[in-house]
């Protein structure tokens, strides 16, 4: 079991992947031009969690910004936690938005509708 | 060089331009434009709702016109590639004005589409922005047609757009995207 970690910067967020603890966390701002490229690795690294996974696999995504680019690509994320639930791991995805920001918490509902995982909508103070 | 720039300069004045630019879109552009707007919200004092709309919203038409670029010409001119784009507020409303150049063979398909997104209702957009979202299409670099729908949804208002021919081989396309307090 190992921890991954890929760095945050202006256009990328900081994620975090513990695969002992099942936990992972994406974080800051996600509006690079080219968001496949970006989000490959951690597609790949939840492809090899998904054939052992720990008995519950907790997601935090706590995006300040994210760009249409990096929507597709966040879904597909959403997509292997889907097979990781289906799969025998208990997923809870965590999804945070800043008070006020309706766009955030409705971008939040529209993953909740179309992926077949518990969502938690968390509201933190701007 | 015969450019009035007190003219020029009066016009952005006027309304009251905050930043533009005209050339070649680069990724290394994108983030100055996007630090420079970020500090120049914050100096604003703008709602953080507010704030966060007006970039969000940005973000999509710099990058809408990043990803034309190559699309138009990987192998043309500099005066092809090249964009121009603005930002100003007037009245409490913030403008955003972006102009490139497009093939005249793709001006039909894009007029349909944003004519498309303008009929829609505010809950037929949110349920277009979902089946596009999930319908497993994705552009090279990822967008896959939502950035439009997106500007649409965020700023609840119609594309306000425009075609202006320049030769046989292409047409000039406009946007004009307002985003209300």
């Amino acid at each position: 079991m190992e921890t991954i970690s890929i760095e945050g910067t202006p256009k990328t967020p900081t994620i975090t992947f513990d695969t002992g603890k099942g936990f992972l966390e994406i974080k800051g701002r996600s509006i690079p031009e080219n968001s496949i490229e970006f989000y490959k690795p951690l597609v790949d690294w939840l492809e090899k969690y998904a054939s052992k996974p720990q008995p519950a696999t907790n997601v935090n995504i706590q995006l300040e910004y994210f760009n249409t680019s990096s929507s597709k690509c966040i879904l597909d994320v959403f997509k292997k936690l889907e097979a990781i639930n289906k799969g025998g791991s208990v997923v809870v995805i965590n999804w945070y938005y800043e008070e006020d920001d309706e766009d955030m918490l409705e971008a939040g509902e529209d993953y909740q509708a179309i992926i077949n995982v518990p969502f938690k909508m968390v509201q933190v103070a701007e | 060089m015969m450019l009035d720039i007190y003219d020029f300069y009066d016009k952005m004045e006027r309304n009251n331009i905050m930043l533009s630019f005209k050339g070649d879109i680069t990724s290394e552009l994108l983030t100055s434009i996007l630090q420079i707007m970020e500090s120049k919200l914050d100096n604003l004092q703008e709602e953080p709702k507010i704030k966060k709309k007006v970039y969000n919203v940005l973000v999509e038409c710099l990058q809408n016109l990043y990803h034309h670029m190559d699309e138009v010409a990987p192998e043309q001119n500099d005066v092809i590639r090249s964009a121009i784009f603005m930002i100003g507020k007037l009245d409490n409303q913030y403008n955003i004005v972006t102009g490139n150049y497009i093939k005249k063979d793709n001006v039909e398909g894009l007029k349909k589409r944003l004519e498309d997104i303008n009929a829609l209702s505010k809950e037929e957009l949110k349920e277009y922005y979902k089946a596009v979202l999930n319908n497993g299409e994705m552009s090279m670099k990822g967008g896959g047609g939502l950035g439009m729908i997106d500007i649409a949804r965020k700023t609840g208002e119609k594309l306000n757009f425009n075609f202006s021919p320049v030769d046989d081989k292409f047409s000039f396309f406009s946007l004009n995207i307002k985003i209300s307090q």
